[in-house]
């Protein structure tokens, strides 16, 4: 590993100073970027440490009603949060559906956003990539791809964002709070994601020095907590990355479907909302016809980036099978395998 | 660049001076504490071996910078024991045959004892496959790992009891 300069951050702004010079990074969880700077991936020359910055720690409800997460909430305690369970479980089920106890121990809400788009060849450090040099080409056209993207992806990049986390966030219409040099702003957190051009890479819309300070969940969301799921096909039941998984926030009654929120993640370089099934089940009957035409309108831009063809039927089985399962109701407490196929059959008899 | 951190480490207070900022908690518990109970397996977060307590809860050590966790209480597998008097823990994996070679066992040791400390209520075995994830053994001693922990927390329940 590189050899780099430390600061550690005793307030937003100092943090947003430190910062805001050339090759330095923010450093919460540490568990994507020590990882990447071990791979010689990320070579920052500054670490700026906001670990001890109490302010970011909170969870709080809002006077409208909504939730403001603090950025350096670690995964573990936001899934804990008896708020989150209640109200958000989808968000609960996907953050417990990823990564293992240890990693969520550490990891943070604002580090989860920030986290980078994977592709083998990004952290090889030998092979072409856009993302780590730009115009350097990207060798993962030609190469191992089962399970790139088939969403939004350009031949710049053909990553995945893989957060679980984002998926049901993106659904939801969640905001972010950034601070920077500039002042503070919000955005939605669907405008974070930056998707590959055909010339470059994937990024975020944060400028230099900016710091996500809190996330935002609307209050309006809670009307979908009845029926909610987050559902992850992934390698083995626990402890990998997603080849696809999907968000479903129903507000059902009388077996219609009032207001749907669907989303998609591992399909794209950005957790992938998709409005065209979201407006053809509102109104709909919540039937396995309507989640199937759904799924269909969903998939329609789809297209293989390589050797994952088998990645757009998925999506839309999944498409098919999340909303059912939610539809069907919350499970009433956390299933032992969060996310999984396996705790759908159980649980919910669909 | 000095950087002089304090840690407690199993109850002692320890100062270290780095070099620099890079070293992992992992390091500086096997490189210059000297304790080796925690096992470098990956160093990239993906097997667990590392795994210790800072305050309170399970963490990768490798993927934990030590100039971050100034002033930080952190466990390993050498504080588990009260003298010759072994760990509710470390009893069931003996008991339970929760190894093979060991080299996994203190990062499967310490991951069982975070997670029996996270947990709201009696684990399943299934919640405790779920729950020990992050920690890999590549002799296969699952079947094992498993029915320790399980044993562990009807133990530390007694215990909580007695």
């Amino acid at each position: 590993m590189k050899v780099f300069g430390y600061e550690r951050a005793e307030s937003v702004d100092h943090a947003i100073e430190a910062a805001s010079q050339a090759g330095a990074a923010y450093y919460a969880g540490g568990t994507n970027l020590l990882d990447l700077m071990k791979a010689g991936v990320r070579q920052p020359d500054r670490l700026v440490d906001i670990t001890r910055l109490d302010e970011l720690k909170s969870i709080e409800t809002t006077k409208d009603g909504s939730l403001r997460i603090g950025a350096m909430v670690r995964n573990s305690g936001l899934a804990e949060h008896k708020t989150i369970r209640t109200d958000y479980p989808a968000v609960a089920e996907a953050l417990l559906s990823g990564a293992s106890g240890q990693l969520r121990n550490a990891a943070t809400v604002g580090g989860n956003l920030m986290q980078q788009t994977r592709c083998s060849y990004f952290y090889d450090t030998h092979s072409a990539c856009n993302l780590r040099a730009p115009g350097a080409g990207c060798d993962a056209l030609e190469g191992e791809n089962s399970k790139h993207a088939i969403l939004g992806w350009t031949r710049a990049c053909i990553a995945t964002h893989p957060s679980d986390f984002c998926v049901p966030l993106i659904a939801m219409g969640a905001r972010i709070e950034v601070a920077g040099p500039g002042g503070r702003r919000e955005l939605a957190l669907d405008d974070l994601f930056q998707l590959p051009d055909e010339s470059s890479a994937p990024g975020t819309a944060l400028l230099p020095g900016e710091l996500i300070t809190a996330l935002i969940l609307p209050g309006h969301a809670k009307t979908f907590a009845g029926h909610s799921r987050y559902i992850k096909l992934r390698d083995r039941t626990s402890y990998a990355f997603a080849i696809v998984s999907a968000a479903a926030l129903l507000d059902v009654g009388d077996g219609k479907i009032k207001d749907a929120r669907i989303a998609l993640g591992s399909v794209a370089a950005k957790p992938w909302r998709v409005g065209k099934a979201e407006t053809l089940l509102n109104g709909a009957e919540a039937t396995e016809a309507s989640f199937r035409k759904a799924a269909e309108a969903a998939l329609a831009d789809a297209r293989p980036s390589g050797d994952n063809e088998y990645k757009i039927e998925l999506a839309k089985r999944l498409l098919v099978r999340t909303p059912t399962a939610a539809a069907a109701g919350t499970p009433p407490a956390m299933p032992a395998l969060p996310g999984s196929v396996f705790s759908m059959t159980e649980e919910t008899g669909s | 660049m000095a950087l002089r951190i304090s840690l407690t480490i199993n109850g002692t207070a320890q100062e270290v001076d780095l070099e620099d900022a890079r070293p992992t908690l992992l390091d500086v518990l096997r490189e210059r504490i000297g304790l080796t109970g925690t096992k470098k397996g990956c160093d990239r977060g993906q097997c667990g071996a590392c795994t210790v307590l800072v305050d309170g809860r399970r963490v990768n050590s490798c993927l934990s910078l030590a100039v971050s966790l100034d002033g930080a209480d952190v466990t390993t597998v050498e504080g588990l024991a009260d003298g010759d008097a072994l760990h509710p823990v470390q009893i069931a994996f003996i008991e339970n045959d929760g190894f093979q070679c060991g080299y996994c066992t203190p990062g499967q040791i310490m991951s069982a004892v975070g997670l029996l400390a996270e947990a709201d209520g009696e684990l399943s075995a299934e919640r405790i496959r779920e729950g020990m994830s992050g920690n890999l053994c590549r002799c296969g001693a699952y079947a094992g790992i498993q029915d320790a922990v399980l044993d562990a927390q009807t133990r530390l329940s007694k215990e909580d009891r007695s």
